[in-house]
């Protein structure tokens, strides 16, 4: 009998997460089981174990390669640029200026304005007779092909950082807010400098948030796709083909190996980056823990 | 005084920083508004070059050079007029946005209030799994999760429908974790005093949970409803049939073609989204602000 409570008890409280585990299982967790399944298979008909030879066979695979590699590079330049940049303007927000709401409001509103809305206006400006290239003329510099040459990079890191730095800002500004005044007090009454506080008590206190904006980054890195694919179509120049491309043209072609092991290959990355930035900012904010 | 000269000095060196960046970041979205008001031939004029030369009759510009101008010459809602009434076909596309953005935010908002409520009110170890396997799957990237759901819609037989966006939509599981987060953070004083005066589990969420989670599920739905607004990956990979494309997607189609008009298809496009901004920065400001920290 008491035994019947408890489980009765137990279900009523599982009742709550079935219909979204459920849906969640059939949607991403199963799906996703399978995508492993495909991975290490073949092809889905005579379903031959393969062991990693699709996985060899992406890694060798040039579209893959560079996707890969145009991918990287464009978050190595602009995930650590948004993080120190958000950073910065939080920090700017937080000090004495006037019209505060003001500029706040201005570097929030990228965020609520849809992609497809502004594209046009970065095609005028980006465009080989464009605003960009006259701007420079003026300078006296020749004018830069931008979309079609490697400084397709700096295009999509001015694009990255328009559309994320305001929700950033907004996270470090409701972090610097919560470091304790105590401590920043304490540390000025012993003569600790601004700069000894900046980086001794309120990096140290942003810490779990700088981790936060860091992964939260990278996964709208790899979002660039949109902003490439609504600028320059499906076949854009080589330096701007991202993993995104990659992997639409594969669905159009239907190569299930490709796909599986690649949507693998990815899902692997991020854990590992993920869990890498989790360890450092264990070690680097541990002694700030409450 | 020298030190308060030179506090003086910083203030005012960031407040100009401040303000000329913020103005170069609502620069595009006013160049868009504006521009919006030419006459399709002044647009033309200034932007004829843009278009693909081999396929536009290139009569229609005047110079190479594009020339992007703040203020149109002649004020004008012809734009307007013509998306109104000659081009139904981006009506109908704005229509498809809101068909699939609508049901997927109010319904992951619901869905994720009642989950929430079953992962803050009880704790266990299996649960606590579960939730971090929900964290994992919020942070995977679509080149990850559009796999699977491509497979999963081919199986049901929903690919190239509304539903193989739709319903991983809802089960997306970004708004469970971000209300577990708040839930969390209600004081559990409110729900034993409801407890001891008689009130059921449903009744606790309904009248107790969801009025304390009003604002946070506000704030929450903004968020979802901007992401899918701006879709494009799912219905590229999703649907086949170019007709129910939502207008994020349609878009970047017209503007290769009709850029006369594309500036303020552009503009009826991003409506939505900046009334939403307008009334509700403060809940938008509150939902980033629940988002950040990993640790619950």
């Amino acid at each position: 009998m008491q035994v019947l409570k408890k489980i009765g008890k137990s279900a009523k409280e599982w009742c709550w997460l079935m219909p979204s585990l459920i849906g969640v299982l059939i949607f991403f967790l199963v799906p996703f089981g399978v995508v492993v399944y495909y991975s290490v298979l073949d092809n889905p008909i005579f379903s031959n174990f393969v062991g990693l030879e699709n996985f060899q066979k992406l890694f060798e695979n040039s579209a893959f390669q560079q996707a890969a590699k145009n991918t990287g590079i464009f978050s190595a330049i602009a995930v650590p640029l948004s993080v120190v940049l958000s950073l910065a303007m939080a920090f700017g927000l937080n000090s004495r200026i006037p019209g505060k709401s003001w500029i706040r409001s201005c570097f929030l509103c990228p965020l609520m304005v849809p992609i497809a809305s502004v594209v046009l206006v970065w095609q005028v400006i980006f465009h080989y007779h464009g605003t960009l290239n006259q701007i420079t003329a003026l300078f006296g510099a020749e004018p830069v092909d931008w979309l079609k040459t490697n400084w397709s990079y700096m295009v999509l890191t001015v694009m990255f950082l328009w559309k994320t730095l305001g929700y950033n800002m907004i996270l470090f500004m409701s972090a610097i807010a919560g470091i304790p005044t105590d401590i920043l007090e304490v540390a000025e009454l012993e003569g600790a400098g601004e700069w000894y506080q900046f980086i001794h008590i309120k990096l140290r206190y942003l810490s779990p948030t700088i981790l936060f904006v860091t992964i939260l980054s990278i996964i709208s890195s790899f979002k660039m796709f949109r902003e490439v694919y609504l600028l320059t179509g499906d076949y854009p120049f080589e330096s701007m083909y991202l993993l995104q491309h990659f992997m639409n043209n594969t669905f159009k072609s239907l190569d299930y190996q490709k796909l599986s092991s690649a949507a693998v290959v990815l899902a692997i990355v991020m854990v590992i980056i993920i869990g890498t930035l989790y360890l450092i900012e264990r070690k680097y904010g541990e002694d700030v823990e409450e | 005084m020298n030190r308060k000269l030179k506090q003086h000095f910083v203030t005012g060196l960031l407040f100009i920083i401040a303000a000329v960046s913020a103005i170069l970041f609502i620069l595009p979205t006013v160049l868009t508004i504006t521009n919006s008001f030419m006459t399709e031939k002044e647009i033309n004029t200034n932007y004829g070059a843009m278009i693909d030369t081999a396929s536009a009759d290139k009569k229609n510009y005047i110079s190479e050079e594009l020339n992007l101008k703040f203020i149109p010459d002649k004020v004008s809602i012809q734009q307007y007029a013509s998306v109104l009434f000659k081009s139904p076909d981006y009506l109908y596309k704005f229509w498809n946005s809101v068909i699939l953005v609508v049901p997927i935010t109010i319904f992951q908002i619901l869905l994720a209030a009642v989950t929430a409520y079953g992962f803050s009110r009880y704790r266990g170890k299996l649960r606590e799994i579960i939730f971090f396997v929900y964290i994992i799957l919020m942070l995977m990237p679509y080149q990850v999760t559009l796999v699977p759901n491509y497979l999963v819609s081919e199986y049901l037989g929903i690919l190239n429908t509304r539903w193989a966006i739709v319903l991983p939509g809802i089960f997306s599981p970004f708004s469970v974790y971000l209300l577990t987060k708040v839930m969390r953070r209600i004081p559990k004083a409110y729900f034993e005093a409801a407890r001891l005066d008689g009130a059921g589990e449903f009744q606790i969420f309904w009248h107790i949970c969801l009025p304390l989670c009003r604002s946070a599920m506000l704030s929450v739905g903004l968020l979802v409803f901007i992401d899918y607004w701006n879709m494009v990956e799912q219905p590229l990979i999703l649907l086949d049939n170019q007709e129910q494309y939502p207008l994020s997607v349609f878009l970047s189609q017209i503007n290769k073609g009709d850029v006369g008009l594309a500036f303020a298809v552009a503009v009826v496009y991003m409506i939505p989204a900046l009334l939403l901004f307008l009334y509700g920065e403060e809940y938008l400001v509150e939902g980033i602000t629940y988002s950040g920290g990993v640790k619950g």
